[in-house]
């Protein structure tokens, strides 16, 4: 496992993403409100590139107590990014695709020096 | 270029590079040598709404062509063509939708349409697509048979005439009939069954009041068997139809509705006896998935066994009728890989099943869908990403180890 280096931390505004290449390998990095998070760019559906397409809320459906629904709503407090072949929709703190969590993607370490970023690969 | 995200929170990407967007589909080419293994894709579109300055001037009639050119002019508006209820592109989730306009092409080169093409069909290792429209599918929901007809027409004629010719021979296509205008089916297929790039024809299924049994039909089936032809149900989604307005997500009305219209026309092919009495006409079933057919293959040998009476045609059982087709693979619900291989062996997939992508649309699927299935012979990987579809349109390999192994998987013929 080597540091790679993915940009400079003054240049990489939030809401960005790098995608950076490790052998045969790709790993994209996102940087979301002050965060590094990092992930294979092979979706786990068809090898689609994941980490290239929108970055968007998650969607949820307020219920009441009587279980009649409020409507659907964009849940802030999450984020997904989504791959743009097919829409496989993956959770940005955790790799996890958000319609069953138990595939994931590969995750990789971010570190920063200074105001270098490097991913770990 | 800007695509809106949730409220207020903007992405900024590049413009649409289909060849960058599908750079991992090459890789999975190159990674698996698909350059050798001859892959047809029998189902795969364009956007002929954005050509209709271009295919409208070929309509016949004029009164009708007026109404559509002039509904086309600024400030009209008047509508050429049905269009449908929907969120295809997932709320901008599947980037080459929006993005699509931004894509540029060579403007002194081909069809923008065939140097789209190209550029995923070479991804993807596709040696040969079958170029469908897209909105056109929606033309047996038009309430005037005349104008059914004449954007038939006029779609056959651009299609065979401007677009074809500027593919190489790597696009070809099944043309879309007027069902509401038997006469007017049976005289597209004389006038356009013998065209280069005519694989056969196809009943775009969404029609609520289809009955593929009616005998105003015989003289159009017979015309396409006569020449060799293909005839091709491709499916859709209807949501303004009463049969789906209780769904309330697109989901359902898309993952119900390609499957309820295959199910619907082939339940009426079947038990009418059309196996029988075209016998020598390959039928073939797009864009449903596979999931709908063990249902409907079971569901209709149990009522057979019942009610064999009605069905008086009939010398075997539905599912023997069902076996003899053909399907279209895309989109494959690899979900339960067990339920998966036994409709692979229900519907005799080595034989029966056609690879499709329906590129660009959003649920396509790649090659190695089907070459990367565990429980599928190399041979009828073979068959299905190509050899079958080689042998039913006749369309030739492009390089010699593709011919080997046409030959090897015993699905060579000349063309």
């Amino acid at each position: 496992m080597a540091e790679q280096f993915v940009a400079k931390a003054s240049e990489f505004q939030n809401g960005d993403r790098q995608i950076i290449r490790v052998g045969e390998d790709e790993i994209g990095i996102f940087k979301h409100e002050g965060k590094y998070y990092a992930y294979s760019n092979f979706c786990l559906h068809q090898g689609g590139p994941a980490c290239e397409g929108l970055t968007i809320a998650g969607v949820k459906e307020k219920l009441r107590d009587d279980k009649t629904s409020v409507g659907l709503y964009f849940d802030e407090n999450s984020m997904h990014f989504v791959c743009p072949w097919h829409g496989y929709e993956y959770d940005m703190f955790s790799g996890e695709q958000v319609a069953d969590r138990r595939l994931k993607l590969k995750k990789y370490n971010v570190v920063q020096k200074g105001d270098e970023v490097y991913v770990v690969a | 270029m800007d695509l809106i995200a949730d409220r207020g929170r903007r992405v900024t990407v590049e413009e649409l590079n289909t060849s960058r967007l599908l750079a991992h589909a090459d890789k999975q080419s190159r990674d698996r040598k698909f350059d050798e293994v001859l892959i047809v894709d029998c189902d795969a579109h364009h956007y002929e709404n954005e050509h209709f300055g271009d295919i409208l001037p070929y309509m016949e009639n004029e009164v009708f062509k007026q109404l559509a050119l002039a509904s086309r002019a600024k400030g009209g508006r008047g509508s050429v063509a049905p269009s449908g209820f929907g969120y295809q592109d997932m709320g901008g989730r599947v980037t080459r939708y929006p993005l699509r306009s931004s894509e540029k092409t060579d403007q002194s080169g081909a069809k923008r349409d065939v140097q789209l093409g190209m550029r995923w069909m070479d991804a993807m290792s596709v040696d040969y697509s079958c170029l469908f429209p897209t909105g056109m599918l929606n033309i047996g929901l038009h309430p005037q048979k005349e104008m059914e007809f004449e954007l038939c027409w006029a779609y056959a004629r651009w299609v065979t005439e401007k677009v074809l010719p500027e593919s190489g021979g790597r696009f070809y296509t099944m043309l879309c009939l007027p069902f509401g205008d038997p006469e007017g089916s049976l005289r597209m297929v004389e006038h356009f069954g013998d065209r280069p790039g005519v694989g056969g024809f196809m009943v775009t299924s969404v029609r609520d009041n289809l009955q593929v049994h009616d005998n105003r039909h015989m003289k159009t089936y017979a015309a396409i068997q006569e020449r060799g032809k293909v005839l091709a149900f491709h499916s859709g989604p209807h949501w303004g139809s009463s049969t789906f307005q209780s769904c309330n997500r697109f989901i359902s009305a898309h993952a119900l509705g390609f499957s309820w219209y295959n199910i619907l026309h082939c339940t009426n092919w079947v038990v009418n006896g059309m196996g029988e009495r075209f016998p020598k006409m390959p039928v073939l079933w797009i864009e449903a998935g596979l999931a709908w057919i063990p249902f409907l293959m079971q569901r209709l040998d149990h009522e057979y066994m019942l009610r064999p009476s009605e069905c008086p045609i009939l010398k075997k059982k539905p599912s023997d009728y069902m076996r003899d087709m053909f399907y279209s693979s895309q989109p494959m619900e690899i979900q339960d890989m067990e339920a998966l291989e036994t409709t692979f062996r229900m519907i005799k997939a080595d034989t029966q099943l056609l690879y499709a992508s329906d590129y660009p649309h959003w649920d396509f699927d790649l090659p190695s869908t089907i070459s990367d299935l565990p429980f599928v012979s190399e041979k009828a990987v073979h068959n299905i990403l190509g050899g079958t579809a080689h042998k039913l349109f006749k369309l030739p390999p492009r390089n010699e180890k593709q011919k080997a192994n046409l030959i090897k998987h015993g699905n060579y013929v000349e063309c």
